[in-house]
């Protein structure tokens, strides 16, 4: 199965927003640390990445959250543990 | 025959208004069940029930303002006929003090809407909010309710019979006055206490203080007693936790998602076991005493997004694996951010700890949530340069404070702790 740029970026954005539903991506700069523009603390972070897992099947390691610093690294991210999935 | 009453869920606490029941009459219920919500300056809160038996007659009605203290329903006890407490003189007398309306009781009608609460239950210190309004008196209404009134047009004598007796104030005027406006887009705003120009519809009301602002003015007393009643000490120490977050990066490399334990248990856990070091910091200061608890239940600061913190307990988080202390922080945290807490969460911390995690500033001097006699802050997570062995080395720390109340403690009971402290991060894998 393969999953565009697009479904990605939206099973991102449902799993943040089922946990902060406030969060407005249309203003938030992917290129900045997502987790302080959106306020996200550790509890909101893991919860995030449970509805990520349920959404796409991606489990993250902890050892990679460094790479899930902004928005665009955290997409670049997920599509390429699709890609080799 | 149990009284079930409006709990105090907090020192700053004086009522909280009925929102719905969640049992019925001939209903069994048990000990730690959900029996009502009650809306409270934190939001609102299911409230537990502490007796088994038998629901027999539910006395708060949704709407009512009831004192802490004062009879919600009346339960009968498992060797009880629940219809027969029900209709039983000492339960028509615990929830009607003043005299009955004219309805025959009833055992499982509710009861009638003209019903307000009754007088303050013996036990009670809380101030008595009212009777139901009688013919041919006056509303009771504050002063300023009063003038607010007679400013915007509200019909005082028709909102106290819609209160079911309870004390009009200005917000009641307002929120009525509210309630009666055309829409706000249709009318100026007026500055509060602003008479209405001559002519104008008398309705334009000023804005209504809405759940945020009853939580900071909550949030405000308990700190403004806080800092009038307690002479708070602080202290602070920077605390190596690398070897800590070490053994919890491997404790979680081979856990699924669902099963990962955050930093903020383990640090949860290292204050807990700390505490047992240094009971004298863990307990209440009730009545001019300090009471020491043999139970550590720790109050965790909880933000919530809109603003505002509660501060729910962790109970006996001394006692839970890290497992078990992880699935209760994440449990009472989630509650508290989707406003599900319970009266249980609220009633009983015997101390503070506030953790800014991996977000926020370094250091937390924080302030002693009353009847509490201690807080610990922990600030967050930075890397830094050690000096080990005579070699510089990379390292993580946590500035961890500790916020003590003179009347109990000294500083050296709060530097044995912090002590304490770092053993514990020291040693993570210590039972």
């Amino acid at each position: 199965m393969s999953t565009t740029p697009q479904t990605i970026r939206q099973a991102v954005i449902d799993s943040v927003q089922a946990i902060a539903p406030e969060a407005d991506f249309a203003s938030l700069d992917p290129r900045r640390p997502f987790r302080e523009e959106l306020d996200l603390d550790s509890f909101d972070f893991l919860n995030v990445l449970i509805e990520l897992h349920a959404r796409l099947g991606v489990e993250i390691p902890e050892a990679d959250y460094g790479k899930l610093g902004t928005l665009e690294t955290m997409l670049g991210y997920l599509a390429a543990r699709l890609e080799s999935a | 025959m149990i009284e079930f009453r409006m709990p105090s869920l907090g020192a700053d606490m004086d009522d909280g208004v009925f929102v719905e029941w969640r049992v019925s009459p001939g209903e069994p219920v048990l000990r730690g069940q959900v029996a009502c919500v009650v809306e409270t300056q934190k939001g609102a809160i299911e409230v537990e029930i502490w007796d088994t038996g038998t629901m027999a007659r539910l006395v708060a009605e949704p709407g009512q303002r009831i004192p802490v203290g004062r009879t919600m329903a009346i339960v009968a006890e498992p060797d009880e006929d629940w219809r027969a407490v029900a209709a039983s003189p000492a339960a028509l007398a615990a929830s009607t003090a003043t005299p009955p309306p004219a309805v025959a009781p009833s055992p499982i009608a509710v009861p009638p809407t003209v019903a307000g609460p009754p007088p303050a239950a013996p036990a009670s210190t809380a101030a008595v909010s009212g009777a139901p309004p009688r013919p041919g008196l006056p509303p009771r209404a504050s002063p300023a309710a009063r003038r607010r009134a007679a400013e915007l047009g509200v019909d005082l004598d028709a909102l106290a019979a819609a209160s079911a007796g309870a004390p009009i104030n200005v917000a009641d005027v307002e929120r009525a006055a509210a309630a009666a406006a055309p829409p706000a887009a249709t009318i100026p705003a007026v500055a509060p206490g602003t008479a209405a120009p001559a002519g104008a519809p008398a309705a334009a009301a000023a804005p209504v203080p809405g759940p945020e602002a009853a939580m900071r003015a909550a949030i405000a007393a308990a700190m403004t007693r806080s800092k009038r009643e307690i002479p708070h000490y602080y202290l602070g120490s920077e605390i190596e936790v690398e070897r800590a977050l070490q053994w919890l990066e491997d404790f979680n490399a081979s856990r699924p998602l669902a099963e990962r334990v955050l930093f903020a248990a383990l640090a949860l856990r290292a204050v807990a076991l700390a505490l047992r070091e240094v009971p004298d910091l863990n307990g209440q200061f009730v009545d001019g005493r300090f009471r020491r608890s043999e139970a550590i239940h720790v109050g965790v600061v909880t933000s919530l997004r809109g603003g505002g913190v509660v501060v729910p307990a962790v109970h006996d988080a001394d006692r839970l694996t890290l497992p078990e202390l992880m699935a209760s922080l994440r449990d009472v945290v989630a509650r508290a951010r989707s406003g599900r807490l319970r009266s249980s969460d609220l009633a009983d911390s015997t101390i503070t700890l506030t953790n800014l995690g991996d977000l926020g500033v370094e250091t937390v001097y924080g302030v002693i949530y009353p009847p509490q006699v201690a807080l610990v802050g922990l600030g967050r997570v930075v890397s830094r340069a050690a000096v080990r062995d005579g070699a510089i080395v990379a390292t993580r720390v946590v500035h961890a404070t500790l916020s003590g109340d003179h009347r109990v403690t000294d500083g050296l009971s709060g530097a044995r702790f912090l002590a304490a402290l770092r053993a514990r991060f020291d040693d993570p894998e210590a039972p």
